[in-house]
């Protein structure tokens, strides 16, 4: 009877209005178990409404059995909103009150109270089922706990879980997006990054300099689409060569060789993205011709920055393998000229190929040291300079995957200094004051800030340039502070482009303007630095028109000397502010200290050193007079 | 760098005439460069650095001058190298210089560009198309059939012995192609 009552009730469950169901939950409790706590859960609410309307088909089919049943049993009757504050007071009475009314009812209907008990306990053994079943859950999802240092050492020993490494950094990344609520007790934020870090570390193959950078640069869903995004291969590109031919065409021609290729983006007009190919896309007679080169999208954004004009001096100082340098002649139209300069001569030949494959004719390759070029092509003799600086490559892990091992922070730190040197020898070659330019751009591979930011910062203050939009709208813009450093406010005019936002590889662009050819140092040790210096010439200049004027017989040996001399000093004084401003700000502080220290006494020596010399010079000229004085009487 | 001198010049001009033949004057006269800084373009001359014959506009010369012997590696278009022998050989970079003024031209058909891309000497069954009145010992640029300069090569039979000859018979021998910045990136 229970049974058929129930499936009759459970049809019409859905039927109950929420208000109602309050009340039956009440109701319920009072007459049967003391369930009354778990009123909360749905899924006992249902069970409670189905087990109420059975009580209530029961009640209301046996009014008698109730008004037979004891006094504590009148309330519950077929008009329970009346008794619902009496049912109240009964509810948060015990357990064992309401089983005994059970048990005071008379023998004729036992079988039903049995049935009726068996019904109760059937359903309470459910509501406790699902009610350690939401628990359990609650417990797994909430208290995700950090391993513990025993757990931690277990796991270095026993070779590394992958799946539960990853499991774990998905959960650490849950909690740190919603801290504040999913933090285990406790535990500091601090402590989940470090576990975080390791275990990136460990799944990924970074060393942990390289991801300790990366978790200080972005947010932690960032970092994981990063990462993410660095296991991946960056889509191939090539730049269509505007001398030879058009993009249209080229790209007809390739698909007919089974190349399966797209414009690359709106931002340029030369690219093609390649999909896949049938034949190999680097060795097609298109290719041998000269008609596109292999390039990286990213590669494409300093030359635009640059933007060369026709008939520009351009020099482009670390040259190799070529791509940017050919895709400057192409936009000067092969006119003007260009300075390819690339340091190590195992890169030179693939660069001079690159050139001459891509009928560039307007081009003179060097060799040098990027630092040497100022004084071989002349200070303030160019209209633009590229400067894509060697670094340490982390923006390109997708290509090269050893860079996530490989680098420390003394990398770093090198590269930095390196990278501030050939800026600031890129500055000084250009002429402020062309017509049609008077631009630098830097450009690095690398997401670092101390490559980027860093380098940019000194640049401004150590010579007077100033930051220019770089006409790349799509980026994202600079840092404008980082961690305790404080960079010039120009700096949001930089761009960096990330290979999880721009779908290429890590990249920084920033173009300067050169605005003067002076170079106004604005550290207090250099405007004293400039004074002695300008001192230091004059008075060289001085004791050289003197020497001239007075010594006129030995004037050319004299003259001589003080040219040398005067060379010789501005030579170090070149040397040394060179050497003053390759260092960092800091440094150069105490050089020029200990630089204007240095040559006081020296100069003073060097003039009198001069004069001895004149004074032998004078000595030695009346000797040998007075010599052939004597040698007069001899010969006669 | 210096400029060529005489005996350079006598044997580098030889070899170019062969290619383009009366075409020289637009080689080597006053051809106004486009190159250079300057608003009035100067011609083109030929300098030689490390044994390497360059082809260079005046402009870029001016300017080279500064940078020093063993740091100067390139300048313009380099088009062959001087052997121990005394003779010039033209390399491949000289083909955008020579294709447009070429004297004679030799096409091939599309299936066996491929070959001679390789460095092999094209055959008979690969000729498309052919000049005419072409003297066996003559330089000749070698085309594709979509007018695509491949290289360079000498003609071993004039054309109507071409006419005759025999489906694998040499035609031209081959000198240098384009197929060259793929397998020797390192000699050039």
């Amino acid at each position: 009877m229970a049974a058929t009552a129930l499936s009759k009730k459970k049809t019409t469950k859905s039927q109950k209005a929420p208000p109602k169901k309050k009340q039956k939950n009440e109701f319920f409790s009072t007459k049967h178990t003391a369930t009354k706590e778990l009123s909360d859960h749905s899924d006992t609410e249902d069970e409670e409404i189905v087990q109420n309307e059975d009580s209530e088909g029961d009640i209301g089919g046996s009014d008698s059995v109730s008004e037979l049943s004891s006094d504590g049993d009148k309330p519950f009757t077929d008009d329970f909103l009346q008794g619902s504050e009496e049912d109240e007071e009964k509810g948060s009475g015990s357990k064992s009150g309401s089983g005994s009314d059970s048990d005071s009812d008379s023998d004729e209907y036992d079988i039903e109270k049995k049935s009726r008990a068996i019904d109760e306990e059937r359903a309470r053994e459910e509501q406790e089922a699902d009610e350690e079943m939401q628990l359990n859950i609650k417990e797994e999802s909430d208290e995700f706990r950090l391993p513990t240092k025993e757990e931690l050492e277990e796991e270095s020993e026993r070779p590394p879980d992958l799946p539960s490494i990853q499991r774990r950094i998905k959960e650490i990344v849950r909690v740190l997006t919603n801290f504040k609520n999913l933090k285990q007790e406790g535990a500091p934020r601090k402590d989940y990054i470090e576990q975080l870090k390791k275990d990136l570390a460990s799944y990924y193959g970074y060393n942990d300099f390289l991801i300790g950078a990366l978790v200080e640069m972005f947010p932690v869903v960032e970092l994981m689409e990063l990462i993410e995004a660095f296991e991946k291969p960056r889509p191939m590109c090539l730049r269509t060569n505007t001398l030879k031919t058009r993009r249209r065409d080229l790209a007809d021609v390739l698909i007919n060789r089974g190349v399966n290729l797209d414009p690359l983006s709106k931002w340029s007009k030369v690219g093609l993205v390649v999909y896949d190919s049938q034949v190999p896309i680097g060795a097609t007679p298109e290719y041998m011709a000269g008609f596109y080169m292999l390039q990286s999208a990213s590669s494409f954004l300093p030359v635009m920055a640059l933007a060369p004009q026709e008939k520009d001096r351009v020099v482009d100082m670390a040259a190799a393998p070529g791509g940017k340098t050919t895709y400057i002649a192409a936009l000067m139209k092969n006119s003007g000229i260009i300075f390819a300069n690339e340091m190590k001569p195992q890169r030179l030949n693939s660069l001079t190929a690159n050139l001459h494959r891509m009928g560039v004719t307007n081009t003179i390759v060097s060799n040098y040291d990027g630092k040497q070029l100022p004084k071989v092509l002349g200070l303030n003799s160019v209209d633009r300079v590229l400067l894509d600086a060697p670094c340490s490559g982390t923006g390109v892990i997708s290509k090269d995957e050893s860079v996530k091992t490989s680098k420390s922070l003394e990398d770093i730190q090198n590269c930095a200094h390196l990278q501030k040197q050939l800026i600031l020898a890129a500055i000084d070659m250009v002429d402020a004051n062309s017509k049609s330019g008077g631009y630098i751009v830097y450009s690095t591979c690398s997401m670092m800030v101390a490559e980027n930011e860093a380098v940019i910062d000194y640049a401004l203050k150590k010579r007077d340039v100033k930051l220019v939009p770089c006409g790349l709208d799509f980026g994202c813009p600079g840092f404008i502070r980082f961690r305790e450093q404080r960079f010039h406010p120009s700096l949001e005019k930089t761009r960096r482009f990330y290979p999880h936002v721009h779908n290429m590889d890590g990249f920084f662009v920033a173009k300067l303007k050169k605005m003067s050819n002076k170079k106004p140092n604005v550290d207090p040790s250099d405007p004293p630095e400039n004074t002695e210096e300008g001192t230091r010439l004059a008075e060289n200049e001085e004791e050289g028109t003197r020497l001239a004027k007075e010594e006129v017989g030995l004037s050319q040996s004299v003259k001589e000397n003080s040219k040398r001399e005067r060379t010789k000093l501005t030579k170090e004084k070149q040397d040394s502010s060179d050497g003053a401003t390759g260092n960092g700000n800091v440094e150069s502080l105490s050089t020029a200290s200990k630089w204007k220290k240095r040559k006081f006494p020296s100069k003073e020596d060097v003039s009198k050193a001069r004069e001895e010399k004149r004074q032998a010079l004078r000595a030695e000229k009346r000797k040998k007079s007075i010599w052939r004085k004597d040698e007069w009487p001899c010969l006669s | 760098m210096r400029p060529l001198d005489e005996s350079e010049t006598t044997i580098v001009f030889g070899k170019l005439f062969k290619f383009v033949g009366n075409n020289l004057k637009n080689i080597v006269g006053q051809n106004p460069s486009h190159e250079g800084p300057d608003s009035n373009p100067g011609g083109y001359c030929f300098r030689l650095q490390k044994n390497k014959v360059y082809y260079v506009s005046e402009a870029l010369v001016k300017r080279a001058t500064t940078i020093a012997r063993p740091n100067l590696v390139s300048l313009g278009t380099c088009i062959g190298k001087l052997t121990h022998g005394g003779s010039v050989h033209l390399i491949v970079q000289s083909l955008n210089l020579l294709a447009s003024n070429a004297k004679h031209k030799v096409w091939l058909k599309p299936t066996s560009e491929m070959s001679f891309l390789y460095g092999n000497h094209v055959l008979k069954s690969a000729l498309g198309r052919i000049t005419e009145n072409i003297a066996p010992g003559d330089g000749v640029v070698v085309f594709s059939m979509s007018d695509v300069p491949l290289g360079l090569g000498i003609v071993a039979k004039s054309t109507q012995d071409c006419r005759k000859l025999d489906p694998n018979g040499i035609v031209v021998l081959h000198q240098a192609d384009i197929g060259g910045y793929l397998r020797m990136e390192d000699e050039l």
